[in-house]
């Protein structure tokens, strides 16, 4: 093993890139790990085999589910508290919004993800403004990009018309669920992103319930850091 | 974190002395292992998805270094920039020339176990900025002076809600509070502060995907999300040893996680951040970097204890150990307590430092039945325990006793006078009770119970006398 080099001096303004000339640490470690494998050097065929294990998206052991993936979703949805009010169509969101949060005595004032400008909010009395979030708002509106039957999750993708903050910040938080996009586990929800979108948003974000706390004598409370109440609205 | 192992017995003694910790303890004994016996059972094949998840973590270990460049590819394609780190005080040098680099005052941090390792923190302050625990176990310990975790997913497990509540009154200058849910509230409040000033956000991985290059963190508080959301800089500090090839992988991963940590089917968060924030993205990092640290990771992977680095620290194997349960995380010194603590632990910091760990379980094997990767911890901590004897490292009494007891088994004739005269020795020691209060070279074991006293004669006889009268 070489010797190591000497660390840059304290305080030096140095680029994180500077900081390891010609990548020494990254060297070592790879040749440590190649000696402890009994490698020489780097393995091309080990690299087409791990490529080709990739390219299988191997899936494991899973729990068997019940056709109807609503009703395990709704099941387990509320299991984790959630909320959840089932909508027939789209149009009905605003007066289903408005009707969960008098229910809650919250004050109807969201920010919302901009896919939700077009609706009639003016007339169910509630005020959604179309912009990202600091926390200053008491709830947040998003939508999902599908919902996950075996744990009662929602996955949420991140992107320009999507802030993630939306679903973070705000005491409430509201997520829109496309009724025809509950998809079985995990798994499935990794398949339909790679097939819908190529490649993962800079988040995705799987939300099941209301954040939570168990540190202090394993009793739980709602509410650490992120919202109090999960309320989903599925549409459809 | 500084190391303390070498003082194992000593501190376990005062915790086994302190009634507090002992009633904390008790208080949580058992509702770890009672969820997770219950969250199992909603898996059909618990087994079979152990062997998956085995399978996995196998496949990356027989092949780290592919994987790691594989992982380094992707991640480098969506614009985070991979840093290596072979030393503790080489990953904390990379924070802080990255924190100097994008000027950088604020770290808000969610929970890394290898950050302790490095004591990142103390290297953050002693740079002159700030950071801040935002997982609530973390944070209880940070503003108590630091204090070391004592469970690795459950930090402050061994405090009482009436010792939050004095330190809460304490640090933040507000009136005491009874109940845990206002005391939740009270931290809520301060930490939302420094999480809408925070501009670095550090988190460890739960895992690295590397087909996509991603970081998955788990977390039930949302406070890894709002780490990775918020600040403009976002560092990951984790082992090289925490890659997963696929995303459908680390579900299968993930399912046992959670039930084995906590009981629960899933998390509140699941977390996979990939890459710097895109164009007329609000939220998100602008910068993102890992950085993969060694320290003794890759002594661990040339060693005959290589599985353990299988381990995705879901906290099992210290819920079920009956040492553990009893004398609680800190008496093992160093950051990673319980079973797999003392399988890793004389790896890192050395054998020599670390004599007392591997022999701080009754091998009882819960652990090694818990484990959701079937990481063999009992076997690991019996190869610890030859190469301690090949080293040289145990007492002299121990080792002359063994040489002795060598010798005397390899002469039958002398060993079994010796084991005559030693029972009937003991038979007198145990007097008309039959029972030996006090036992040279072992007093410790002694010292709380009595050994009943053989009748007085040894097994061979006995056998012998039998196949006589047969
Ligand atoms: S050794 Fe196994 S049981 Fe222990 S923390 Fe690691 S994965 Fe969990």
């Amino acid at each position: 093993m070489s010797a190591p080099a000497r660390p840059p001096e304290r305080g030096a303004k140095q680029s994180p890139e500077r900081a390891q000339p010609a990548n020494r640490a990254r060297d070592n470690i790879l040749g440590r790990v190649r000696q402890a494998l009994g490698k020489t050097g780097p393995d091309p065929t080990a690299r087409e085999a791990a490529l080709a294990h990739i390219a299988t998206h191997p899936i494991g052991p899973r729990p068997a589910l019940p056709a109807d993936l609503r009703q395990r979703f709704l099941e387990n949805a509320a299991k984790l508290e959630s909320s959840v009010d089932q909508l027939a169509r789209r149009e009905e969101i605003p007066r289903a919004v408005a009707r969960y949060l008098t229910g809650i005595g919250v004050p109807p004032r969201a920010s919302g993800w901009p896919e939700f400008a077009d609706l009639p909010w003016g007339e169910a009395g509630v005020e959604v403004a179309i912009r990202p979030t600091q926390g200053q708002d008491p709830v947040g509106l998003t939508s999902v990009f599908c919902a996950i039957a075996e744990t009662g999750t929602v996955v949420v993708l991140a992107g320009p018309e999507a802030p993630t903050g939306t679903l973070l910040l705000p005491d409430t938080h509201i997520a829109v669920v496309d009724g025809s996009r509950i998809v079985a586990s995990m798994e499935d929800a990794f398949v339909l992103i790679r097939k819908e979108r190529g490649s993962l948003p800079r988040a995705v974000n799987m939300v099941s319930g209301p954040s939570r706390t168990g540190d202090i004598e394993q009793t739980i409370v709602l509410g650490a850091h992120g919202p109090f109440r999960v309320h989903l609205l599925i549409v459809g | 974190m500084q190391i303390a192992t070498m003082y194992f017995k000593d501190r376990a003694q005062v915790k086994l002395n302190d009634e507090l910790l002992q009633y904390n303890l008790k208080k949580s004994k058992g509702k770890f292992v009672g969820k997770r016996a219950e969250a199992i059972r909603e898996l059909d094949d618990f087994e079979g998805t152990r062997t998956a998840a085995r399978e996995i973590r196998q496949r990356v270990l027989d092949n780290l270094d592919t994987y790691l460049e594989i992982f380094e590819q992707n991640a480098t394609a969506r614009g985070a920039t991979v840093l290596w780190a072979e030393t503790p005080e080489e990953a904390n040098r990379h924070v802080l020339d990255i924190a100097a680099k994008h000027q950088l005052k604020k770290a808000i941090k969610s929970k890394s176990m290898v950050s302790e390792e490095s004591a990142l923190d103390h290297a953050i302050e002693q740079a002159g900025l700030k950071v801040v625990e935002t997982d609530l176990g973390e944070y209880i310990l940070q503003i108590n002076d630091y204090e070391p975790p004592s469970h690795i997913i459950a930090p402050a497990l061994h405090k009482s809600k009436e010792e939050v509540s004095a330190l809460f009154a304490k640090v933040h200058g507000t009136p005491p509070k009874t109940g845990i849910q206002e005391l939740c509230g009270e931290a809520r409040a301060v930490l939302r502060e420094h999480y809408l000033t925070g501009d670095l956000g550090i988190s460890g991985a739960n895992f690295l995907i590397a087909e996509t290059g991603s970081v998955m963190l788990v977390t039930n508080e949302g406070n890894a999300t709002l780490c990775t959301t918020l600040p403009k800089v976002h560092v990951v500090i984790t082992g090289i040893e925490k890659i997963v090839p696929t995303l459908e992988e680390a579900s299968t991963l993930l399912r046992l996680l959670t039930r084995s940590a906590t009981g629960q089917s899933i998390t509140n968060y699941v977390d996979i951040l990939t890459g710097i924030k895109g164009a007329g993205e609000y939220h998100g990092a602008e910068h993102m970097y890992f950085i993969l640290v060694d320290s003794g990771r890759t002594r661990v992977l040339a060693s005959e204890v290589r599985e353990a680095l299988r381990c995705i620290r879901c906290g099992a194997c210290l819920n079920h150990c009956p040492v553990y349960q009893n004398i609680g995380g800190h008496s093992y010194g160093w950051v990673y307590p319980g079973p797999i603590g003392s399988v890793i632990t004389p790896m890192f910091i050395g054998q020599e430092m670390a004599v007392d760990l591997p022999n701080a379980s009754t091998l009882c094997g819960a652990c090694g039945v818990v484990c959701p990767v079937r990481i063999p911890l009992p076997e690991l901590l019996r190869k610890h325990r030859e190469a301690q004897v090949k080293e040289d490292l145990r007492p002299w009494v121990e080792r002359l006793g063994l040489k002795g007891w060598t010798w005397l088994a390899l002469h039958p004739g002398l060993y079994g006078l010796a084991t005559r005269i030693g029972v009937r020795l003991m038979k007198m020691m145990g007097g008309y009770e039959g029972r030996i209060h006090k036992l040279p070279l072992v007093g410790g074991w002694s010292d709380g119970r009595d050994l009943p006293a053989p009748t007085g004669k040894t097994f061979r006889e006995l056998y012998a006398a039998k196949r006589r009268s047969a």
